[in-house]
């Protein structure tokens, strides 16, 4: 949401692409203020109290949003194209936008995936979220870890924002429900684990969006939380996740 | 036994000071939100109960709420005179029904509001042993999401259902009559009579939670919060006390739902909404956890400024910002039970603290 509304603002003053990455570096910019100034100085916090202190930020940041930009709907243009502009793919006519969103979306986890696994900042953030006493025992500094995947999370946050505003729109309050999806997702696909979230990230668009050929449109927010709570009560380590791992971490 | 009592004594008289501060400055409009306060109070300490005692976060409450709100609001003005049928006519005759007239004199056939808000505190028991069977499993922030989830379902399904009144919610509810005539209302002629009676039943409600903190069963519930499985190695059943909290706090908070949708005469879908969830969750953050007289009297300040409208459009972000500073400085709540003597401790050991640098 932040990310979406301030390349909006931007995209008043400055290219396109331009706004999109200012949107980015400040968002990333935003999460690290946040983690340093609230999460980083707590002496080994209980996940609950992280948990109620970033409800209480994302309120915050909420209430902030709309004192600066007020209760209107905003939209980025369409990166190419218009919204009636449609590009005819074997047959399929589809809007163009969706292929930047799908392609950027595509670039993300692959990047994601190499970072993770080729270089050393993302083994040692892997590490720190395996056991962080260990990982400290072996020299990485795991408060920095917690800073970076802040900031890391907040840009591809803000990037998702900026490629899916021109379609679906952004105001002041759109943030909380995708939060609560990208938890969903991030579960359903078990955590720490971007591929998987990808493929469970299809899977609850689509039955979202089939949902609604059964049930009134209204409801569709409330099926992808149902899922959410269907899953934790049955498979807790998602359904790509291997109950091994998950037990591992604490429930 | 005079020492538990003492607090409420003291609680009821304060009530009574402020009834008569108002009369006497000519200030009862003030009376209007403070009953409205007494009922949200009653979540409060509902919530205080699982939060502190159960030691088990809610961030779902608002659903329950709205749960009983809702239900005693369509009952009773669901015009059942236009759905005639079997049913209809045996419900009538067993005296749950009543007649009265609209505000354009036409006539309708609802359910009484008593058994209407059976039927809410029932709906709400029963969600609440199906959701908290399996969500009371879950730890941590897998907790706090799935019952974050379950108020967003709530507030979905209020808002995208037609005949709940979609974004308008349901309005008209009619006043819920007690014995000896007096009547759950917002006229203004039974402002006095109406904020004893919501404050009663506060009080009532603490006596009974005191009475079970001090029990067998609030100490089951201290040691689950000590520590759970050695809880559970002694014998205590730790999965059905924290259900059987979990349900008691739904009821609290559905009652009050009740209670507050025929005060006045209407619902909204912003009563389900998350922000309501996290305000219960904040105020008992700043009254201490685990104490159910902080909670009350945090809630009797803080949800009668907002209500007022003191905080003005950053109403949100005030509860918001209490909640983190609470989370952040003193993530055991502020008006702790010994909080006296933690500062004596702090001030007799900051001395030797220095002499030690």
């Amino acid at each position: 949401m932040l990310g979406g509304m301030t390349a909006v603002t931007l995209s008043r003053f400055v290219p396109l692409p331009l706004a999109i990455l200012a949107a980015v570096v400040i968002t990333t910019i935003v999460g690290a203020i946040i983690e340093i100034v609230f999460i980083r100085w707590l002496h080994k916090p209980s996940v609950l109290r992280m948990v109620i202190i970033t409800i209480g930020l994302s309120i915050l940041i909420r209430e902030t949003a709309l004192h600066i930009w007020g209760e209107s709907v905003r939209a980025l243009p369409y990166f190419t194209g218009t919204s009636v502009s449609s590009i005819n793919l074997a047959g399929v006519y589809i809007s163009s936008q969706i292929l930047w969103v799908v392609g950027i979306g595509a670039l993300v986890v692959a990047a994601l995936g190499a970072f993770f696994n080729l270089t050393m900042l993302g083994r040692q953030m892997r590490a720190c979220s395996a056991n962080r006493d260990a990982a400290r025992l072996c020299g990485i500094d795991a408060g920095n870890m917690v800073t970076l995947s802040f900031m890391v999370s907040a840009a591809i946050g803000a990037l998702g924002g900026c490629i899916i505003c021109p379609i679906t729109y952004v105001q002041y309050d759109s943030g909380t429900p995708l939060a609560i999806k990208g938890f969903t997702v991030a579960i359903l696909g078990g955590l720490g684990n971007s591929t998987a979230a990808v493929g469970a990230g299809m899977i609850l668009g689509i039955l979202e969006s089939f949902s609604i050929w059964v049930l009134p449109t209204a409801y569709k927010e409330a099926i992808s939380i149902a899922i959410l709570l269907i899953i934790l009560f049955v498979k807790p380590s998602g359904i790509f996740g291997s109950a091994e791992a998950a037990r591992l971490k604490e429930f | 036994m005079a020492r538990r009592y003492l607090p409420v004594a003291a609680f009821a008289g304060l009530i009574v000071a402020i009834q008569l501060a108002t009369f006497f400055t000519g200030t009862a409009y003030h009376l209007t939100q403070l009953t409205m306060t007494a009922y949200y109070s009653l979540v409060t300490v509902g919530l205080c109960m699982l939060i502190g005692y159960a030691g088990q976060i809610s961030l779902g409450h608002a659903g329950f709420f709205a749960i009983g709100g809702y239900v005693t609001a369509f009952l009773t003005t669901c015009n059942l005179k236009l759905h005639p049928g079997v049913l209809v006519s045996v419900l009538e005759k067993s005296g749950l029904l009543v007649a009265r007239s609209d505000a354009y004199g036409g006539s309708l056939l609802t359910v009484h509001p008593w058994p209407a808000c059976g039927v809410a505190i029932l709906l709400a028991v029963v969600i609440a042993y199906l959701v908290g069977g399996p969500v009371l499993k879950l730890k941590g922030h897998y907790l706090a999401m799935a019952t974050l989830g379950f108020g967003i379902i709530v507030y979905r399904m209020v808002l995208g259902t037609e005949f709940l009144g979609s974004a308008d919610g349901i309005s008209d509810v009619p006043g819920f009559p007690l014995l000896s005539g007096m009547l759950i209302t917002g006229n203004s002629s039974a402002r006095v009579s109406n904020y004893y009676l919501a404050w009663g039943l506060v009080i009532l409600g603490m006596v009974l939670l005191l009475n079970l903190i001090h029990s067998r069963v609030g100490r089951a519930l201290a040691a689950v919060h000590g520590a759970e499985d050695a809880a559970g190695a002694m014998g205590i059943p730790t999965a059905r006390y924290k259900l059987n909290t979990f349900v008691l706090s739904a009821v609290f908070a559905a009652l009050a739902g009740v209670l507050l949708t025929h005060y006045n005469g209407g619902i909204g879908p912003s009563e389900a909404g998350v922000m309501k969830s996290v305000r219960y969750v904040a105020i008992v953050a700043i009254g201490g956890m685990a104490n159910l007289w902080g909670a009350l009297s945090m809630s009797l300040v803080l949800n009668y400024l907002s209500l007022r409208g003191y905080f003005g459009t950053y109403d949100d972000a005030v509860f918001g910002v209490i909640l983190i500073l609470i989370m952040l400085f003193a993530p055991d709540g502020l008006l702790r039970r010994h909080i006296l003597s933690d500062l004596k401790r702090a001030v007799s050991r900051n001395p030797a603290e220095e002499e030690a640098s």
